[in-house]
Order: structure tokens, then sequence, then C-alpha cells
């Protein structure tokens, strides 16, 4: 996969949710483009990564 | 005050405030600037500075949304006076808009912005500007812009905290319509919290990346 325009593999057949856990994101800070479109977060729990996907996470910080 | 009454007290005429834009911006730049529809949601020190730097430029019409109510502890970064504490954002700021341009198209929408509101909310504006302080807020709206209006430009920010480098805050493309401006990681501690310089920094990348949109430049 490519993740915020870096190559990273992944490791094991997994969910969008179980994803973003793993690797530290707090799911309601998180907006995320998988190949392009939006994602929307209703659907982080039922959407399968695939090996060739193009992920945009942006985690949000405070303040404004 | 509502519009007609500032018109009615502006001492300069449309047509003397428009040439005076036309004189430092040209006729060709000042009709793409006014012709631009720009919602800006959440009115603190982001959305305050971003909505003051697009009306003295003339931009034609402006979404101004925000739920809350000028407090004491916003103005040591939001453009708001002492005697407007305790008034909705959204009002506050349109009379201090119109002191500035009496003329432009201004609506105010004084409602939290949730999920289920974004899709009515947002229809009329070409351009949305995410200005919210709660990292959970910023989230939601940007996802939702996103999946309802796939066509719209967004620009979000993220990370503007305490006093860290100016040269830390840039804007960068995500993806074609999305945009985002800020340190992205600096959250606010005790002692760096929200401060005007870095907040009006960052106001600002996101009030000049709406310019070039709205001039026809889609690179940051």
């Amino acid at each position: 996969m490519i993740v915020n325009g870096v190559e990273k593999p992944l490791p094991r057949p997994m969910t969008v949710q179980e994803y973003l856990e793993e690797n530290g994101y707090q799911i309601a800070r998180v907006a995320m483009e998988r190949n392009g479109s939006i994602l929307p977060k209703a659907s982080f729990a039922e959407t399968m990564l695939e090996d060739g996907d193009t992920l945009e996470i942006v985690s949000f910080v405070g303040g404004g | 005050m509502d519009r007609e009454k500032a018109i009615d007290e502006a001492k300069f005429s449309f047509g003397e405030l428009r040439e005076a834009l036309v004189e430092r911006h040209s006729e060709e730049t000042q009709q793409k600037l006014e012709r631009g529809r720009v919602a800006i949601a959440g009115l603190g020190g982001l959305g305050s500075n971003v909505a003051i730097a697009l009306t003295r430029i003339g931009v034609g019409h402006l979404h101004l949304l925000d739920f809350d109510r000028v407090d004491l502890t916003n103005l040591n970064r939001q453009q708001y006076f002492l005697d407007q504490v305790g008034r909705y954002k959204t009002e506050a700021l349109s009379e201090t808009l119109q002191r500035i341009n009496p003329y432009l198209d201004i609506r105010l929408d004084t409602v939290k912005i949730i999920d289920e509101n974004i899709e009515e909310l947002f229809q009329e504006d070409e351009i949305v500007c995410e200005a919210f302080d709660v990292p959970e807020y910023k989230a939601m709206l940007v996802s939702g812009i996103l999946e309802h209006f796939p066509e719209k430009k967004l620009i979000a920010a993220s990370g503007l905290a305490g006093y860290e480098s100016s040269n830390l805050i840039r804007t960068r493309r995500v993806s074609k319509n999305f945009y985002l401006c800020g340190d992205e990681v600096t959250v606010s501690t005790y002692g760096k919290g929200l401060m005007a310089p870095r907040a009006a920094l960052c106001a600002t990348h996101e009030a000049n990346m709406i310019t070039r949109l709205l001039l026809g430049e889609e690179d940051v």
C-alpha cells in the first residue's frame, strides 16, 4: 500500500478500522481518502484494505 | 446591525469602494473575487481572520457558520472586541465585516454543524473553509464535505497552537480538491496555548489558498 505517500506493507488481511487502531490513530479525529475518494467513517469497520491501496490519512489536531 | 443600515451609514458608495479595490487588484481580478462563494465553518481564531481577509479583498459572497458566543478568553486571538463579549460570533463578526465593506453578500448560520446538516448547509458554496477548534469536528466536517460535495474545494487547518516557528506552518494539497494548512502536529499545551500570531498565520494560509482558487490557481 501507499500510505500518505510512503510505501507500507499490508501485514495481513485487515479492515481500515483495525489498521488505524493498530497504527495509533484516534478514529474520531481522522479523515481518510482511499484511492482518491473519501471513505466515510461508517464504513471503516467493514472495508477491507487491499495491497494496491493508496491511502491519505489526515489526523487532525485541535486548535482554531 | 443589518446590512441596509450599514449601507445607509457608510461614508462611501458601492462605486467608490469598488473603484478602490479595482485600483489595487485590477478589474479582471475583482470580477473573479466578486463572483466568489466561500463558506467559513467556525469563527474563532481561524475563521474570524479568514473572513476579514476575504472581506478586505472584496470576495462577493461569504457564508459564516458558528453556533457559539464571544467569550473573553477568545480575545487573545480572535477578531472580536470587548463590547462584543456574550454576543453570537456570526452577528458580531458580520458587524465588523460591514464596517470594512457593507456591500458584500453575507449569509449567517448560527447553528451547530453536525453530520446530518452538512449536506443542506453547504449546497450553495463553491469553497468551504474548515475553521473549527475541536479535532473531532474538523474530521467530521472534512469527511462530510468530501463525501457529499466532492466537486467543491475544501481548505482545512490542523496544527497552529503555541509559538513554534512560523515556518513550520504550510499549505499542502492532500488530494484534488482538499487542501490542508498548519504544521499538522502542534497541540495546545500548558504555557503554549492558542495565540494570535500563529493562529493568524495559519488563517492567512487558508485565506490565501482560497484567494488563489478564486483566481484560478490550483497549486499550493
